[in-house]
C-alpha cells in the first residue's frame, strides 16, 4: 500500500466514523420528538410540550455537527478518491443527488422552524415542521445507504471502458436502487439509529428519576422512548438477520470473516465470542458447531465456502477485526432486547421506576447502540475489502492520481484535531443543557395560548 | 443524442449546474457576507442581532451547496474528481472552515463568558471571510484554466492557484457577498444597528464596484478566451451590459436607501456573473491552461443519457419543492429580528 492510499483510507474511515455519531442520534430523535409533540398536540399537556422544546435543544446541537462533518464525507469523495468517482457517478451521484434534493433540503428547511419558529408558526405547522425533518433525515439514510448497498452488491448497471477510463453506468434505475441488500441493509441501519436516539432519551430520564429532578417529565420520557427502543431491538434482530442472509448469498468472503471460517467447505461454526489466529487459520474461543450452517440453511452438517475458497488476492485481510466487531454487534444487540423488554415488563408490574439499580444500568446504556452502529459498519466495510465496488473496483486503485501523501498528511492531521476538539465541546455542552435539563416553570397557566403563557419568557435578556 | 425541448441532457446539466451554483451563492453568499461583516458590530446585543437575522436560514442556504455538489458529481464525474483532487488543500481548508463556521453560530450564545463568545464572533467572522476567499480562488483558476494534461490529468503545484487574477476573484467575491449581506442585514434590523448598516453599505458598495471594475479590466487584458464568444455571437454583449447596468443600480438603489431592491439586485449580479462564467466556458467545463486538448468538454465528463434524464425529472419535480421551503422559510421569519428565548 502506497502511502496516499492508506492515509487517504485512513481519513476517510475516521472522517466517517466520527460523522457516524451524529445522523443516527437525529433520526432516532426525530422520532422521539414526532412522538412527544403528536402527544402534546393529542393531550395538550403542557409536559409534553417542555419536553419536545427540551429534545429539540439537544436535537439541534446533535444535528448541527451532524451537517458540518457530513459536508466533509461529500467532498472527500472528489478530492481523495477522483477516479472512485468518475467510475460510480452514473450511480452513486445520482443517489447522493437525490440524497440532497429531496432529503437533505428537506430537513435543513424545516430545521429552523423546528427550532427558532415556536411563536411564528401554529402548534401544527411546528408539528408538521418537526414530522418533515424527521422524515428528511430518514430519507437522507436512505440515499446513502442505496448508495453505499450498490457498492457491496451492484444491481442494475454496466461497465463501459478499460483501465482507467472504465465506469460503471446505470441500465436499469429501479433495479440499481432495489439492489439486491438495499431493503436489508436500509431497515437494518434505521432501526440502529432508533435505537440510538431512543437510548439517549433512555439514559436521560433515567439519570433525572435517580437524581428526583424533573419526575414526571421523566418518566413520560422514559416510557415514550422505551416503548421505541423495545419495538426497535427486536425489529434489529429480524433485520440483522436478514442482513447476514443478503451477506451469506452475495459476499461469500465477508461473512466467512465474520465468523472466522477458513476451511474451503465445510459446515461453519458459529461463535460466541473467539480469537482469530489468520496464520494459523483457526479461531479460539466457544462456539456453536455448526450454528452458522445451521442459521444460513438451517441444517448444522451442510457445508459454507471459507475463506480459502476465495483467492486470496480478494479475501479481506483484516479477518480478526471483522470478527471481533461483528460479534461485539451481536452481542450488543441481545443486551438492548434483554434491557428493553425487562424494563418494559417492570413498567407493566408497575415497579420500572423504583428499580433503581435497572434505572443506574440505563444511564450508561447509552453508549451501547452507538457502538453497535460503529462496529456494524465497521465489519460492513472492512469486510468488503479489498474491492470498493465489489468484485469491479479495488480500493487501491480507486485514489486520486493527483494527491500527494504530505497533502492528504496535512488534512489528516487538521481533522484528528478538529474533531478531537468538536468532541470534547459537544461532550461539554450536551452535559450542560442535560444538567439545566428541561425549562418547568416557565409556562404556568396551561389554558394560555401556545406559547404566550409566560411573554415574560420571551423579552430580550 | 437525447435531447430535451431541443437542448441535449449535458447542456441542460450544464445550465442547471449554473443554476444551483448561483442558487448558492445568492443565498448562501447572504449568510457568508454577514459573518465576513461580524467583527464590525461591538456590542453584545448588536452580535447577537445580526447573528439571529440569519439564524433560522443559513443551514437550508448551504443545502444548495450540498446539492449542487452532489449534481456536479451525479452529471459530472469526471470533474467533480478532477476539480476537488487538484485543487486538494483549498478544498480541505474550505471544508474545515465550513465547520467552523457552523460550530461558531452554534456554540457562540451557549455560554455567558466573554472570552467563549468573542472567541467564537473571531471563528465566525474569519471562517465566513476564508469560505468567500476561496470560492472566489477557485472560481478565478477555473475562469483562467487550470494546468492539465492531454489525459486530463492535474499537473500543477499548489501554489500556482496563488495567482494574482485568482486572488483579486477571491477579493471580488468576498466584497459582493459583503455587499449583499450587509443589505440583507439592513431589512433586519432597526434603530441605531440599523443607521450602521446603512454607512457599512456605502462602503461595501463602494469597495465592491471598485473591486468590480478592476476584476473586470483584468478579465479582458489577462483572460482574453472569456471573450471570444462574444465576439462571435454579438448578440450575448446584452449579459455583460446588463451586469454593468445592474451593478450601477445597486449603487442607485443604496442611495436612496431602498435595500431590498439593492439585495435583489446584488442576488442578480451575482447570477450574471455566473452566467458570464458560463457563456465563456461552454461548451467545455475545465480549461487546461498547458494543454489545449486537455480541456474537459460537458460531452465527454457527463454521466449517461439515461443517468442525466432520470435527474433531469429528479430535479424537475425536487427543485419546486426545495423553493417552496425556501420561501416558507423566509417567509416565516419575515421582517426584524427580535431576540427570543430560543435564539442564539
Amino acid at each position: 500500500m502506497d502511502n496516499v492510499e492508506i492515509l487517504s483510507r485512513i481519513q476517510f474511515a475516521f472522517t466517517i466514523a466520527f460523522h457516524y455519531i451524529y445522523p443516527p442520534l437525529s433520526i432516532g430523535l426525530g422520532v422521539c420528538l414526532v412522538i412527544m409533540e403528536g402527544l402534546f398536540l393529542k393531550t395538550g399537556n403542557v409536559v409534553y410540550e417542555e419536553l419536545t422544546r427540551f429534545w429539540v435543544k439537544i436535537f439541534a446541537l446533535i444535528f448541527g455537527i451532524g451537517v458540518a462533518t457530513g459536508i466533509v464525507m461529500e467532498f472527500e469523495f472528489g478530492t481523495n478518491w477522483a477516479v472512485y468517482s468518475r467510475y460510480v457517478g452514473d450511480i452513486f451521484g445520482s443517489a447522493l443527488a437525490a440524497e440532497g434534493i429531496f432529503a437533505f433540503a428537506l430537513e435543513s428547511g424545516f430545521l429552523g422552524i423546528l427550532i427558532f419558529g415556536w411563536n411564528r408558526v401554529s402548534p401544527r405547522v411546528h408539528f408538521l415542521s418537526t414530522v418533515l425533518v424527521a422524515l428528511g433525515s430518514m430519507f437522507s439514510a436512505l440515499w446513502i445507504v442505496v448508495a453505499n448497498s450498490w457498492q457491496q452488491t451492484p444491481a442494475g448497471y454496466r461497465i463501459e471502458g478499460e483501465g482507467l477510463k472504465a465506469r460503471a453506468v446505470v441500465t436499469n434505475f429501479w433495479d440499481m436502487v432495489f439492489n439486491p441488500s438495499s431493503v436489508e441493509r436500509y431497515s437494518h441501519v434505521l432501526i440502529g439509529a432508533f435505537l440510538a436516539g431512543a437510548f439517549l432519551v433512555l439514559s436521560v430520564s433515567a439519570w433525572y428519576i435517580l437524581k428526583g429532578r424533573f419526575e414526571d417529565h421523566s418518566r413520560k420520557a422514559f416510557r415514550i422512548a422505551l416503548w421505541v427502543a423495545a419495538v426497535a431491538s427486536l425489529g434489529q434482530l429480524f433485520t440483522g438477520h436478514q442482513s447476514a442472509e443478503v451477506v451469506t448469498k452475495y459476499q461469500p468472503a465477508k461473512l466467512a470473516a465474520m465468523e472466522g471460517h477458513f476451511e474451503k467447505s465445510a459446515p461453519a461454526d458459529a461463535w460466541l465470542f473467539g480469537w482469530v489466529d489468520a496464520e494459523k487459520q483457526e479461531v479460539k474461543g466457544l462456539k456453536i458447531p455448526g450454528g452458522l450452517s445451521f442459521l444460513v440453511h438451517q441444517d448444522f452438517t451442510k457445508p459454507i465456502p471459507g475463506l480459502n475458497s476465495i483467492p486470496p488476492e480478494n479475501r479481506p485481510t483484516a479477518v480478526n477485526f471483522v470478527f471481533q466487531t461483528y460479534h461485539l454487534m451481536v452481542m450488543i444487540g441481545m443486551t438492548l432486547i434483554g434491557l428493553s423488554w425487562l424494563a418494559l415488563f417492570l413498567l407493566y408490574r408497575k415497579k420500572l421506576f423504583q428499580t433503581r439499580w435497572l434505572m443506574a444500568v440505563f444511564v450508561p446504556s447509552v453508549l451501547l447502540p452507538q457502538i453497535a452502529n460503529q462496529v456494524g459498519w465497521y465489519t460492513a466495510e472492512v469486510g468488503r475489502q479489498p474491492w470498493v465496488v465489489y468484485g469491479h473496483l479495488r480500493t487501491s486503485d480507486a485514489l486520486s492520481q493527483a494527491v500527494r501523501a504530505e497533502h492528504v498528511l496535512i488534512s489528516l492531521l487538521l481533522f484528528t484535531f478538529i474533531y478531537v476538539v468538536l468532541f470534547g465541546l459537544f461532550l461539554y455542552l450536551l452535559n450542560k443543557k442535560i444538567q439545566h435539563g428541561p425549562d418547568t416553570d416557565l409556562m404556568t397557566d396551561e389554558n394560555a395560548p401556545f406559547s404566550k403563557r409566560n411573554p415574560d419568557l420571551f423579552e430580550i435578556h | 443524442m437525447d435531447t430535451v425541448l431541443g437542448i441535449d441532457l449535458p447542456t441542460w446539466w450544464f445550465l442547471l449546474i449554473g443554476a444551483l451554483i448561483s442558487g448558492y451563492g445568492i443565498l448562501d453568499g447572504f449568510d457568508l457576507g454577514a459573518g465576513a461583516l461580524h467583527l464590525f458590530f461591538r456590542k453584545e446585543q448588536s452580535r447577537r442581532i445580526v447573528l439571529n437575522a440569519i439564524g433560522p436560514v443559513w443551514d437550508g442556504n448551504e443545502v444548495w451547496l450540498i446539492i449542487g455538489a452532489g449534481a456536479l458529481f451525479a452529471a459530472f464525474p469526471l470533474v467533480y474528481g478532477t476539480i476537488l483532487s487538484a485543487f486538494y488543500l483549498p478544498f480541505m481548508i474550505l471544508l474545515v472552515a465550513i465547520i467552523f463556521r457552523a460550530i461558531s453560530i452554534e456554540f457562540r450564545s451557549k455560554e455567558p463568558m466573554a472570552w467563549w463568545r468573542t472567541f467564537w464572533d473571531v471563528s465566525y467572522c474569519l471562517s465566513s471571510t476564508l469560505i468567500s476567499l476561496l470560492f472566489g480562488l477557485v472560481l478565478g483558476n477555473l475562469i483562467q484554466g487550470i494546468p492539465l494534461d492531454k489525459d486530463h490529468q492535474f499537473v500543477g503545484r499548489l501554489r500556482d492557484f496563488f495567482n494574482p487574477y485568482a486572488l483579486l476573484i477571491a477579493v471580488t467575491v468576498l466584497s459582493l457577498f459583503m455587499l449583499h449581506g450587509a443589505m440583507y442585514l439592513a431589512m433586519k434590523t432597526e434603530d441605531r444597528l440599523y443607521a450602521k448598516m446603512t454607512v457599512l453599505i456605502n462602503q461595501t458598495s463602494k469597495f465592491f464596484i471598485l473591486c468590480f471594475i478592476t476584476a473586470s479590466m483584468a478579465t479582458l487584458i489577462y483572460v482574453p478566451h472569456m471573450e471570444a464568444i462574444f465576439h462571435k455571437h454579438p448578440v450575448l454583449f446584452v449579459f455583460p451590459v446588463t451586469a454593468v447596468l445592474i451593478v450601477l443600480n445597486i449603487r442607485r438603489m443604496v442611495e436612496q436607501r431602498r435595500y431590498l431592491r439593492g439585495f435583489i439586485s446584488s442576488g442578480v449580479t451575482t447570477a450574471l456573473l455566473m452566467v458570464l462564467f458560463a457563456l465563456g466556458l461552454y461548451p467545455n467545463l475545465v480549461l487546461s491552461r498547458t494543454h489545449p486538448e486537455g480541456h474537459i468538454s460537458i460531452y465527454e465528463a457527463a454521466s449517461t443519457d439515461q443517468s442525466l434524464r432520470t435527474m433531469l425529472l429528479f430535479a424537475a419535480i425536487g427543485m419546486p419543492l426545495v423553493l417552496t421551503y425556501t420561501v416558507f422559510v423566509f417567509w416565516t421569519f419575515r421582517g426584524k429580528v427580535k431576540l427570543e428565548e430560543t435564539s442564539y
